[in-house]
C-alpha cells in the first residue's frame, strides 16, 4: 500500500504538524479562544516565512514563533482595549520579559532560557469534545487544532460539504470562548465521562478512515495525511498524556490498542489486484506483528489498572482475531463471550452485530452448524429494525448466515440491500460475487 | 427540503452493459443502490437514464440550430440517471450519494432544488 518512502514523508509532515500543534494547544489554553490563537500563530507563521530565510533560522525555532504570536494576540487585545482582562495581564506579564524593543521584532530574544513549552495538548483535546459542543464536531476540531489539518481536507473525510464544515468549526469555537469553557483537565468525578468523549471522537475518526473516508489535500499536494493514521496518533497522544497510574488510562490504553489491532492488518485487507479481503480470508503473514505486539501490551497495561471498559473489550476481541496469526484457528467461543460483555456495556448496533455473528460461529463449534446459524439468526433478529434499516453489516451478516443455512433465495435478497448500502467499490465487487454464487 | 441526486459516469461505465461478463455486476450494483434508496422512504422522483448514444443533442450556436445524435464528444461524464430526495439534512443527501455506484467511476452530484415561486 504505502511505501517506506511515503511513511516517512508522512512522520516528517506530522512532526511539522505536532509542533503546530503543541504551540496552538499551549496559546489557547492561556489565551482561552481557540481561533484567536489560530489567528496569532498563523501570522507569526507567515513572518516566519518572510524573516527567516533572510535572516536565519532562530536556535529556538518554538520560541520564536510563541514569541511572535503572543505579541500578534497581545496587538489584537490592545486594538480591542481588552487591557482589563485578566488572561491579557497573564500574557503581558510574560511577554514584557521578552521584549527588547520593537527593533528586535524579527528576532526576538528571551533573556531568560527559553523553557520547553509544555505540552497542554490533552486540555485542548478535552475543550474539544466538552459537553456544550455538539458531538459531530468533536472529531473535527480535534484534527483541526491539534493535528493542524484545514478544515476543507476535514471536510472531504466526514462527507461533509467544506462551507458546512467551516461554519460549524467556527461557532464551536465561538461557543468555547463565549461561554469561558475551561480548558483544564476535568475533576476525577467527571473525567471518566469527559474521556470517553475525547476517545468517542477518536474512534469516529478511526472508523470514518477505516471505512475509506479520506482527508482531503491541500491545493498542489499530492497526497493527504491518512485519517486513520492521524486517529491513531490521537489515541496514543492522550494515552500518553494522562498521568501513567490513572485510573482513566485504561480505556485510553485500550482504544489505543484496538487501533493499532486494526492498523496492523491494513496491508492484508486489499489482494494482488487491490481487490477486497474480507478478515476470515486475509493472509495472517502479512499482519504486522510488531504493532500487534505494541498492542497486546497496551492492553496488559490497562488489565493491570483493573478498570474495564468498552474500549478494551473491543481491543480484546480485536486481540483474539489476530491469534490467528499465532495459533492458526480464531478462538470464537473467547470471542463469543467477549461480545455479549460489551453487549451489556455498550450495545451499539456494530457491537450487536458482531454478537449475533460471534454466538453462530461458538455455536456451530458446540452444536453444529445448523444450531449455529439458527443462534446468530435470531440474535440478528432482535436488533431495533429502524438502526439496521440502513447499516449494510447488518445485511452482510444477515446475508452469510441465510446462505450457510441454505436459503439461498433469503440470502441473495441480504447481500442485494447490503450492496446497495455499501459505500467502497472493493466490498461492493466482493459482495456482488457472493450474491452471484447464490443464482 | 429536497435534493437532487444525478449519476455521472464515463462511457466505459455504460459499455460494460454490452460485455456479458460485466453486465450482471454493473446492473446488480445499481439495482440494489436503487432498491436500497427506494427503501429509505426519502424519494420523490427519480428515473434512469438510457446511455447517451441513443439520444441526441441540440444546440443554438451564431444563430444556426445544431442536432447532434449522442452527445457532444467534449463530455467526459455522462448523466445516467437521478434521483430527487426529501430531507431536512445535506448530510443525509451526501450519505445517499456516497453510496451510488457512479462514485467509483464518474461522479456523483448534490444539488439543492429550488423551492417553487411564491414559498
Amino acid at each position: 500500500m504505502t511505501g517506506i518512502g511515503s511513511a516517512a514523508a508522512q512522520a516528517a509532515e506530522r512532526a511539522a504538524r505536532e509542533s503546530y500543534g503543541r504551540l496552538l494547544a499551549y496559546l489557547a489554553y492561556r489565551w482561552r479562544d481557540i481561533a484567536s490563537a489560530e489567528d496569532a500563530l498563523a501570522e507569526a507563521f507567515a513572518s516566519a516565512l518572510a524573516t527567516w530565510p533572510r535572516d536565519g533560522v532562530p536556535a529556538s525555532p518554538d520560541a520564536w514563533l510563541m514569541t511572535a504570536a503572543k505579541r500578534n494576540l497581545l496587538q489584537a487585545a490592545r486594538h480591542r482595549r481588552l487591557t482589563e482582562d485578566p488572561a491579557v495581564t497573564v500574557l503581558l506579564g510574560e511577554s514584557e520579559e521578552d521584549m527588547i524593543g520593537p527593533a528586535s521584532y524579527a528576532f526576538p530574544a528571551p533573556r531568560h532560557a527559553a523553557a520547553p513549552i509544555p505540552d497542554e495538548r490533552l486540555k485542548l483535546m478535552f475543550v474539544c469534545a466538552h459537553p456544550a459542543i455538539a458531538p459531530e464536531v468533536h472529531a473535527a476540531l480535534m484534527l483541526q487544532t491539534v493535528l493542524g489539518l484545514e478544515a476543507k481536507q476535514i471536510a472531504a473525510a466526514f462527507l461533509v460539504a467544506p462551507a458546512t464544515l467551516a461554519q460549524r468549526l467556527v461557532r464551536a469555537k465561538a461557543k468555547i470562548r463565549d461561554a469561558g469553557l475551561r480548558f483544564e483537565e476535568p475533576e476525577e468525578a467527571e473525567l471518566p465521562a469527559r474521556l470517553h468523549a475525547v476517545l468517542d471522537a477518536i474512534y469516529a475518526a478511526y472508523s470514518l478512515g477505516w471505512d475509506g473516508a479520506a482527508i482531503g489535500t491541500e491545493s498542489g499536494e499530492e497526497s493527504a495525511p491518512e485519517l486513520a493514521g492521524e486517529a491513531l496518533y490521537l489515541a496514543q497522544l492522550a494515552r500518553h498524556l494522562l498521568p501513567a497510574d490513572a485510573p482513566a488510562g485504561a480505556e485510553a490504553a485500550g482504544l489505543a490498542a484496538l487501533l493499532l489491532f486494526c492498523e496492523a492488518r491494513r496491508d492484508a485487507r486489499s489482494g494482488p489486484q487491490g481487490e477486497f479481503v474480507p478478515l476470515h480470508e486475509q493472509d495472517a503473514d502479512l499482519w504486522d506483528r510488531d504493532m500487534i505486539m505494541q498492542a497486546e501490551l497496551l492492553l496488559r497495561q490497562a488489565a493491570a489498572l483493573r478498570v474495564p471498559g468498552r474500549f478494551q473489550l473491543e481491543a480484546a476481541i480485536q486481540s483474539a482475531h489476530c491469534q490467528r496469526a499465532f495459533m492458526g484457528s480464531v478462538p470464537w467461543e473467547g470471542i463469543a463471550l467477549l461480545y455479549a460483555a460489551l453487549a451489556r456495556i455498550a450495545p451499539t448496533v456494530g457491537a450487536l452485530v458482531g454478537q449475533a455473528v460471534a454466538a453462530a460461529e461458538a455455536q456451530e463449534i458446540a452444536q453444529g452448524k445448523a444450531e449455529g446459524t439458527a443462534e446468530g439468526l435470531r440474535l440478528l433478529a432482535r436488533i431495533d429494525d429502524i438502526a439496521i434499516r440502513d447499516y449494510q453489516p447488518f445485511w452482510v451478516a444477515k446475508g452469510y448466515l441465510l446462505a450457510r443455512q441454505g436459503e439461498k433465495a433469503a440470502a441473495h435478497a441480504a447481500y442485494m440491500r447490503a450492496i446497495g448500502l455499501t459505500v467502497l467499490p472493493g466490498p461492493r465487487a466482493y459482495l456482488l460475487a457472493r450474491a452471484a454464487e447464490l443464482q | 427540503m429536497q435534493y437532487m441526486i444525478s449519476f455521472f459516469q464515463p462511457m466505459s461505465e455504460y459499455n460494460r452493459l454490452n460485455d456479458p461478463k460485466e453486465a450482471e455486476a454493473y446492473m446488480g450494483a445499481w439495482m440494489a443502490y436503487v432498491e436500497a434508496i427506494r427503501g429509505s422512504g426519502l424519494v420523490v422522483s427519480g428515473a434512469g437514464l438510457k446511455p447517451p448514444t441513443v439520444g441526441a443533442s441540440v444546440r443554438i450556436r451564431d444563430g444556426k440550430r445544431q442536432v447532434q445524435d449522442g452527445p457532444f464528444a467534449d463530455t467526459k461524464e455522462h448523466l445516467g440517471g437521478f434521483f430527487v430526495i426529501e430531507t431536512p439534512s445535506l448530510d443525509t443527501a451526501l450519505e445517499w450519494a456516497a453510496r451510488a455506484p457512479s462514485c467509483g467511476s464518474g461522479t456523483t452530484e448534490v444539488r439543492e432544488v429550488m423551492p417553487p415561486r411564491g414559498m
